[in-house]
C-alpha cells in the first residue's frame, strides 16, 4: 500500500514536471493565440530551435572545462529565448502580419514555415548558413539603402523584382561554390537526433521513498515558475504590457490612442516565441533533440490553451498541470498498478481497462476523450471571461 | 507634482485652419458613402456635424482619425497632409478620438485606461504613477473615486466621461467627438456639455462634434449638415434655422 502511494506521488511529480514544460510552451501559445488570435503551427518548431540552441551552447562550453561547463544551462536558457524570439520576430514581420484577420491562411502559412524550419535543421551546413547570410545582406541591405530615396514608393515594386532574383542568384551561386569545400559542406546536425548532456549538478536527485526526485525535473519546475512570474510582471506592471493588453482587447481604439500597434504585435509575437524557445531548452534536458521534437508538443500545447480558456493565463497554468499529470499517470500505468495493488474487490475490473491505456499513445487518446467531454460541459474552458466586460 | 494642460491658444504655432478635409470620396465596396466632402475646422473653434442616421457622419470621422482610407481627396491637419499616416501616428500628431459607443478598454482599470491616453502625449511624463493631472478630476470628479474599477464595469455615462478624459490625457490639438450624449441620461448630458465647453475655454483645443442633441449643437461655433454622404448646408450655428433643424436632426 505504501509502495502504491509512493508510486502515485512519483507519478504526480513526473506528471507535473512534464506539465511544467507544457506550461512554458503553452504560455507562449496563450500569448500568441489567446492574446493575438493567431494560430501558429510553427510554435513547436520554435521549441525545437530552442532545444538545438541549447545543444549548440553546450558544445561551445565543452572546451572550457568543468567549473564553467556546468553553468552553460543558464546561458542556454537566455540564448534559446533570444534565438526563438528573433525567429518569431522574423516570422511575424515577414509572413504573419500580412495575414491578420485571416485565420485559415495563417494556419496554412505557419504550417509551411514549420516544415521549412524542420528541413532547415536537417540540411543546414556551413555553406548554407553563409549563403543565407549573403542573401539577407544583399537583399535587405539594398532595400535599406533604397528606402532612403524620396521616390521609394514609386519604384518599390520594380526594385524588389530586380533585387530578389539577383540576390538569390548570387547567394545560390556562392552556396554552390562553398559546398565544394568539405568543411563547409558538412551538415551541422543532420537528421539524427542529438543529445544534450545535463550539467553535473543536475544529475542525480533527492531520494524520496523508493524512488528519487531528479534535479533536472526540479530545475524545469523552477524555470517554469520563474517564467510565470516574469510574464505576469511584464504583462501587468510594465508599460509595454499595458499596451499589449490594450491592443489585445481593442485594436482600433488602441491605435486611435496613439499606441504603435505594429510594434506591439511584433513584440507580443517575439515574446511568445521566446517562451517556446525556453520550453525547448527545458525539453532538451529530458530527452534527445531531433527535428521532429516540436510536433510532439504542439497539439498538447493547443489543448492546454483551449481547456484553460482563451485569454486567461491562470487557466493555462491549471490546464497544463492537469493534462501533463493525467497523461503521465495513465500512460505510465501508475493508475493500473495502484488499482491492482489496492486489493479492493470491485475495482479489479478497472485494472484491465487502465492497463489497456497504459502506453504513451493510448494515454493521449484517453486524455483527448476526457477533454472533449469536458468541453461539452464548459465550452469556454476552465476560466471563461465573465461580467459586463465580455459583451463590451 | 501634478501636470497641468499647458496648451493655451497663444503659445501654439499658428496655422489658422486646424483641420481641412477636401474632396473626400469614400466607398464601402462599390457603395459610394462619402461624396466630395469639404469641411474645415478653424483653430480653437467647435464645429458640429449634423445629419440623420446613416448619412455618413461616423464614416467621415473614421476617415479623419485614420481607421478608414478614402478613395479620393485630401485631409490636412495643422497644415500637413495626413492621409498616409496610420491611426497611431495621427493620434501622436494631436488628433484625439472619442468614438461612438465610447470604446473603453473593458478589462483594464479606469486608471490604466487614463494612462493609455498618455500614449499620444508629446510631453509624456516619465513617472506614470503621478501622471494624471488634477484638471481631469476637476472636470470629471466621478472618475477619481473609480480608479481601480474595470473600465467595462462602468455605466454608460461614466464611460463617456472616461473616454473624454482619456482623450484629454494626450493633450490633443483636435478633439473628435462622435455622439457623446447618445444613450446617456439627461442630467449627465448637461455635465458632459459643460465639461466640453470648459475644456475648450481652458485648453483652446479645436473640436469636431457629431451630435443629435439640439442644446449641445447650439454650443458650437459652426455647423455642417450632411445628407446622403455629402455636405448640404453650413454656417454659424446662431443662424441655424428651425427649418434646417427639422430637416437634419432626428428630433
Amino acid at each position: 500500500m505504501l509502495q502504491a502511494l509512493f508510486g502515485l506521488f512519483d507519478g504526480i511529480f513526473n506528471g507535473i514536471s512534464i506539465g511544467a514544460v507544457l506550461l512554458i510552451a503553452a504560455l507562449g501559445l496563450a500569448i500568441i493565440f489567446g492574446l493575438m488570435g493567431v494560430i501558429n503551427l510553427a510554435h513547436g518548431e520554435l521549441m525545437m530551435l530552442g532545444a538545438y540552441t541549447t545543444y549548440v551552447v553546450q558544445l561551445a562550453f565543452r572546451p572550457l572545462g568543468e567549473p564553467l561547463f556546468s553553468l552553460y544551462i543558464f546561458v542556454a536558457v537566455v540564448a534559446a529565448f533570444i534565438v526563438a524570439a528573433l525567429v518569431g520576430l522574423a516570422l511575424e514581420r515577414g509572413v504573419i502580419r500580412y495575414l491578420y484577420g485571416r485565420p485559415l491562411e495563417t494556419l496554412l502559412a505557419t504550417w509551411g514555415v514549420s516544415l521549412i524550419l524542420r528541413q532547415f535543421v536537417r540540411s543546414v551546413s556551413g555553406a548554407m548558413a553563409i549563403s543565407i547570410a549573403v542573401f539577407c545582406l544583399l537583399f535587405f541591405g539594398a532595400l535599406w539603402v533604397l528606402r532612403k530615396r524620396s521616390d521609394w514608393a514609386s519604384m518599390q515594386k520594380k526594385a524588389i523584382a530586380i533585387l530578389l532574383p539577383l540576390s538569390l542568384a548570387i547567394a545560390g551561386g556562392s552556396g554552390f561554390l562553398l559546398n565544394q569545400v568539405p568543411i563547409l559542406a558538412r551538415l551541422w546536425f543532420s537528421t539524427r537526433n542529438v543529445d544534450v548532456t545535463a550539467p553535473a549538478w543536475l544529475r542525480g536527485g533527492i531520494p524520496f521513498g523508493i524512488s528519487q526526485l531528479p534535479y533536472t525535473r526540479l530545475f524545469i519546475i523552477a524555470l517554469t515558475v520563474l517564467c510565470l512570474i516574469g510574464i505576469y510582471w511584464f504583462l501587468n506592471r510594465s508599460v509595454w504590457g499595458l499596451r499589449i493588453r490594450s491592443v489585445t482587447q481593442n485594436r482600433d481604439m488602441s491605435a486611435c490612442l496613439g499606441i504603435p500597434t505594429a510594434q506591439v504585435d511584433a513584440l507580443t509575437f517575439a515574446l511568445g516565441s521566446g517562451l517556446a524557445g525556453v520550453a525547448g531548452c527545458a525539453v532538451s534536458l529530458l530527452g534527445s533533440v531531433g527535428p521532429n521534437l516540436g510536433t510532439n508538443y504542439i497539439v498538447d500545447s493547443f489543448m492546454v490553451v483551449v481547456v484553460g480558456g482563451v485569454g486567461k493565463l491562470v487557466g493555462s497554468i491549471v490546464a497544463a498541470l492537469v493534462i501533463g499529470t493525467l497523461n503521465y499517470l495513465i500512460g505510465s500505468g501508475t493508475i493500473a498498478i495502484i488499482l491492482g495493488g489496492s486489493g479492493v474487490e470491485f475495482l479489479q475490473p478497472l485494472v484491465g481497462f487502465f492497463t489497456f491505456f497504459a502506453t504513451a499513445s493510448m494515454a493521449k487518446v484517453m486524455v483527448f476523450v476526457l477533454i472533449i467531454a469536458f468541453l461539452q460541459v464548459r465550452p469556454a474552458g476552465l476560466f471563461p471571461q465573465k461580467g459586463r466586460s465580455v459583451e463590451a | 507634482m501634478t501636470q497641468t494642460m499647458p496648451t493655451t491658444p497663444s503659445d501654439r504655432p499658428t496655422a489658422e485652419v486646424m483641420l481641412k478635409v477636401s474632396g473626400l470620396n469614400f466607398y464601402y465596396g462599390e457603395s459610394h458613402i462619402l461624396r466630395d466632402v469639404d469641411l474645415t475646422v478653424p483653430r480653437g473653434e467647435m464645429v458640429c456635424l449634423i445629419g440623420r442616421n446613416g448619412v455618413g457622419k461616423t464614416t467621415l470621422l473614421k476617415n479623419i482619425v485614420g481607421l478608414l482610407k478614402p478613395r479620393q481627396g485630401s485631409i490636412q491637419f495643422d497644415g500637413h497632409p495626413i492621409l498616409n499616416l496610420s491611426p497611431d501616428r495621427r493620434a501622436r500628431h494631436g488628433i484625439a478620438y472619442v468614438p461612438q459607443g465610447r470604446e473603453i478598454i473593458p478589462r483594464l482599470t479606469v486608471k490604466e485606461n487614463l494612462l493609455l491616453g498618455l500614449e499620444a502625449n508629446p510631453n509624456k511624463p516619465k513617472k506614470r504613477d503621478t501622471a494624471i493631472p488634477d484638471d481631469i478630476f476637476e472636470l470629471f470628479p466621478v472618475l477619481e473615486t473609480m480608479l481601480t474599477r474595470m473600465g467595462g464595469d462602468l455605466s454608460g455615462g461614466q464611460q463617456q466621461q472616461l473616454a473624454i478624459a482619456r482623450a484629454l490625457m494626450g493633450q490633443p490639438q483636435l478633439l473628435v467627438l462622435d455622439e457623446p450624449t447618445e444613450g446617456i441620461q439627461p442630467s449627465i448630458i448637461l455635465d458632459i456639455e459643460a465639461a466640453v465647453k470648459k475644456i475648450i475655454r481652458t485648453t483652446g483645443v479645436s473640436v469636431l462634434l457629431v451630435e443629435q442633441h439640439l442644446h449641445f449643437v447650439r454650443q458650437a461655433d459652426r455647423y455642417y449638415a450632411m445628407q446622403k454622404g455629402g455636405i448640404v448646408a453650413s454656417g454659424p450655428t446662431h443662424e441655424l434655422s428651425n427649418e434646417v433643424i427639422q430637416q437634419f436632426l432626428a428630433v
